[in-house]
């Protein structure tokens, strides 16, 4: 076994831990090291190979592979060291143990260390579709690897549970190399993804959109024959009976919400968030444990790429900063999701330096002010003609807004 | 035509503990499987319990071969490398009526020979599983009920037996069997006719059909459903012993358990169905088993599961375990009625088969170069890492890590596919090496095990299929 002290370690090298790296050598880190998984630095965006990357980073639109490549070059240029076709198995105390065929297994030592795991998608399993069990069921990304990576199709006759980007995304992809949508079904009354790519993806394909409506059955011995769709009751969120519709398709693709992959955290000890499934941050996307960050996916699911590199830079920052012995601990106070909140992140702030809280709306509402507390007193509203919990919305505090509170509060009302 | 000794018609548990024994003589055997891969319907799809036979019905067949063949499983696992623990069951009653059950039951556990059952109070109970319903009042403690690898039973069976040089063909069902002049002499599947001298029918769901073929089906098999839920290892609530409801005649009812890879084992139900390939799921079946569970473990949280799956008891009517031979019959060994204890009873079954066919003449030969040993794949995930590195530095694909979820390697795929009777499906190496099984059910694995397939079995990625043909997993190529 191998052992050698960096300043940063960063697990995975998708958008998060690309952009992790930048910020940290960017702050003066000398030694970084990015450990992934894959053949190939790029993570997911590898395979996202639509275009709508890098309107805020870059002013352009860019694939998921082009945004890649842009980090990618700047990763190069810095010297940032990298492993690929590496598994993490353990995060442990200033270290990480990996494997892969050239170096076996080893550790290696750091004195911060970036979470940038990303997720995984719900399965079926976890959501409990009945039926038979035939080939042909897949999650929306495993489909999106096959095609765009390998190059090869996963069906003809398609239907999507789940309005979710990815479900939405592959929706135009399968018809565009030949296959048939049927439909694409979600249980909610409300797009799960960006309203662009309900537009992009479903509406200019003609592919019908199914709000309140979920599948109740997978029919098929060998491989996927159909599945029987049924209306639910909104409220409930329950098949209403004599509702079901068999739709005769070869393939049944899930895009029913991403999970953030935190079994290395957890192994770990660091603090999970209920509520997102991911390590509770501060604003230096700090978690529990003092040198260990985390940033992108891992701490909640996005929709922009872009979030997540601005995000990322910053935790990259301040963990360089951590392993320089220079960020500085005070005493954090934490954010609380009020009225029509689903979660912010971070959930807790230094009140010493500025943050950026990113958070989701519960549910969706149309017409309502963002008011942003400081225990009692308001100390900022804005007006948003819609909010939507499939994507993400920010607000800026800063410290003389919040010097002296016990925490901070956002509601939308 | 192909000659051989002895035809077994089927390669789930019986079948493969069937071609095992068999393999330890001097005889030709060749075992008909009419699936792709070993393991046949049942004995895929089950509990995954070793029993000791403490609630079987006393002085039948079924009774002495479970209780003898409990005792087997430490010596048979270590031999053949497979998975298996001696965790314990508990029987926990929970109402009067239940509680003035316990002495019959575990009178009946003394009639059947299982002595080491004991009593419990409610407060002893809740010690060694504390997740129990607190109104437990008391119950009984099974010291040898046990969980195994099902899948790894079969397969460890079946490979020692090939490695013994029992013949194999999967994906080949039997369409018939001659008999002349009161003796069998042939039997007709999909790849041919065999000559044989022998035929056992081991056919689990399907032994009615073959007995049929012969004139011996005086009794029906119809399939009897359990659906099961898998919980996610990290699951808030966890039992450490098998948890047993009190039995009715039906059913033994719905436990949790845990599986030998540390997931949570909640089901089965027991529904009569009619059709024999009816595998499928469905919601009030799974909500019935809530219901059930919760009154024995309260806290057994099913939203942390991972995947919930159903398999077909063969359900023999008239009931019972039997073990036939025949005078007007020469050759053929008729077993029926293997539910519920198939998979325990499977090693016990095959020796008194073996020996039944030796009182009744059948010449067998002890083998002096029988190789009891079979060493599995390399399980990655349960090594050290000093073994983990010995083992990268001897083969670097085991560097290679394709299941994040259970940490299975590339090497170990490779190594399940070319091994005897290997993989040749996704689900051929899910049951193998645990790929797929874990929280993610091969959403990451998944396009990559494809691939290693395709390029193993040197095929293109549209042949590799799930598990049977028609089960491909792609449809071609991109445009």
């Amino acid at each position: 076994m191998s052992k050698k002290i960096y300043d940063v370690i960063i697990v995975g090298g998708g958008p998060a831990g690309l952009a992790a790296a930048v910020g940290a050598k960017k702050a003066g880190a000398e030694n970084v090291l990015i450990v992934e998984r894959d053949i190939s630095l790029g993570g997911i965006l590898e395979q996202c190979i639509h275009p709508g990357f890098g309107l805020k980073t870059f002013g352009e639109e860019l694939t998921g592979p082009e945004y890649a490549r842009r980090y990618i070059k700047e990763v190069l240029d810095l010297g940032v060291e990298y492993k690929l076709g590496t598994m993490v198995l353990e995060v442990g105390d200033h270290s990480v143990t990996g494997v892969n065929q050239k170096d076996g297994l080893f550790v290696a030592e750091g004195k911060s260390i970036i979470l940038a795991m990303g997720c995984r998608e719900r399965t079926r399993g976890a959501i409990m579709t009945p039926g038979t069990r035939p080939a042909g069921v897949y999650t929306a990304g495993a489909a999106q690897r096959l095609i765009n990576r390998q190059n090869m199709m996963v069906g003809k006759k398609v239907v999507i549970l789940g309005s979710g980007d990815i479900g939405m995304i592959m929706a135009r992809r399968m018809t565009l190399e030949g296959a048939k949508v049927l439909a694409v079904a979600e249980i909610m009354d409300y797009t799960a993804g960006l309203t662009r790519n309900r537009v992009q993806c479903l509406e200019d394909f003609g592919i019908p959109l199914l709000l309140s409506h979920t599948i109740v059955e997978i029919k098929g011995n060998k491989r996927v024959e159909g599945v029987v769709i049924a209306e639910v009751d909104p409220a409930t969120k329950k098949p209403i009976e004599g509702t079901e519709k068999l739709y005769e398709c070869d393939t049944l693709l899930l895009s029913c919400g991403l999970i953030p992959e935190n079994e290395l955290s957890k192994a770990a000890e660091i603090k999970l968030n209920r509520i997102t499934s991911g390590p509770e941050v501060n604003q230096f996307m700090q978690t529990n444990k003092p040198y260990v960050f985390a940033c992108g996916n891992v701490v909640h699911v996005n929709d922009l790429a872009d979030n997540v590199s601005e995000e990322s830079e910053r935790a990259g920052k301040y963990a360089a900063l951590y392993a320089a012995g220079k960020l500085t601990q005070g005493k954090e106070i934490p954010t609380v999701p009020g009225t029509n909140v689903r979660y912010i992140c971070p959930q807790r702030v230094c009140p010493e330096e500025p943050a950026t809280l990113f958070f989701r709306a519960a549910a969706p509402q149309k017409n309502v002010t963002v008011k942003v507390l400081a225990d009692d007193k308001e100390i900022f509203s804005k007006k948003l003609i819609k909010i939507n919990p499939g994507e993400m919305e920010k607000v800026e505090v800063k410290p003389e807004q919040i010097a002296g509170a016990a925490a901070i509060t956002i509601n939308v009302i | 035509m192909k000659k051989t000794d002895i035809v077994i018609i089927g390669a789930g548990a019986v079948g493969s503990a069937l071609a095992r024994e068999l393999s330890k003589y001097k005889l030709d055997v060749t075992v008909v499987e009419k699936n792709e891969d070993l393991g046949g319907d049942s004995s895929k799809s089950n509990s995954a319990i070793i029993h000791t036979g403490y609630d079987a019905k006393p002085g039948t067949l079924e009774s002495q071969l479970v209780v003898a063949a409990n005792p087997m499983y430490d010596k048979i696992t270590e031999e053949l490398d497979i998975p298996f623990k001696r965790i314990g069951a508990l029987l926990p009653a929970f109402t009067q009526e239940q509680f003035e059950q316990l002495p019959a039951l575990k009178h009946k556990a003394m009639m059947n020979r299982v002595y080491d059952v004991e009593y419990r109070t409610g407060e002893q109970l809740l010690k060694m599983e504390p997740n129990l319903n607190p109104e437990v009042k008391g119950g009984l403690y099974i010291p040898r009920e046990s969980i195994i690898d099902p899948f790894l039973l079969c397969i460890g069976l079946a490979e020692n037996a090939a490695d013994n040089g029992v013949h194999f063909l999967l994906g080949t069902k039997c369409t018939g069997i001659k008999v002349e002049e009161g003796a069998v002499t042939t039997v007709q599947t999909t790849a041919g006719d065999i000559e044989t001298k022998y035929v056992i029918n081991a056919a689990g769901l399907y032994c009615d059909e073959v007995a049929g073929y012969v004139g011996k089906n005086d009794y029906y098999v119809t399939p009897r459903k359990g659906q099961f839920y898998i919980l996610d290892k990290n699951t808030t609530c966890k039992v450490g012993m098998i948890i047993l409801p009190i039995p009715t005649k039906v059913t033994k009812g719905k436990l949790m358990c845990p599986t030998m890879h540390g997931n949570m084992l909640v089901g089965p139900t027991a529904e009569d169905m009619l059709d024999k390939t009816d595998k499928s799921t469905n919601a009030e079946g799974l909500a019935s088993i809530a219901t059930d569970v919760r009154k024995m473990i309260p806290n057994v949280n099913l939203r942390d599961t991972i995947t919930q799956y159903s398999g077909l008891r063969a359900q023999r009517n008239p009931e019972g375990l039997n073990i036939d031979v025949y005078d007007d019959l020469k050759g053929y060994v008729n077993i029926s009625g293997v539910r519920s204890t198939g998979l325990t009873g499977s090693v016990a079954i095959a020796k008194y088969v073996v020996d039944l066919m030796i009182e009744g003449g059948m010449h067998a030969e002890f083998k002096t170069d029988f190789n009891p040993i079979r060493h599995g794949t390399p399980r990655f995930a349960e090594m050290t890492n000093e073994e983990r590195a010995t083992l990268i530095a001897k083969d670097p694909r085991y560097g290679n890590v394709i299941c994040r979820c259970e940490t299975v390697t590339e090497g170990q795929i490779c190594d399940a596919i070319h091994r005897t009777l290997g993989a040749r499906s996704v689900d051929g190496v899910k049951r193998r090496l645990r790929a797929g099984m874990g929280r993610c059910q091969g959403g990451f694995c998944g396009p990559r095990v494809i691939e290693i397939l395709a390029r193993e079995l040197g095929i293109t990625p549209e042949e590799v299929r799930k598990n049977d043909p028609g089960s491909e997993m792609l449809t071609g190529k991109g445009r």
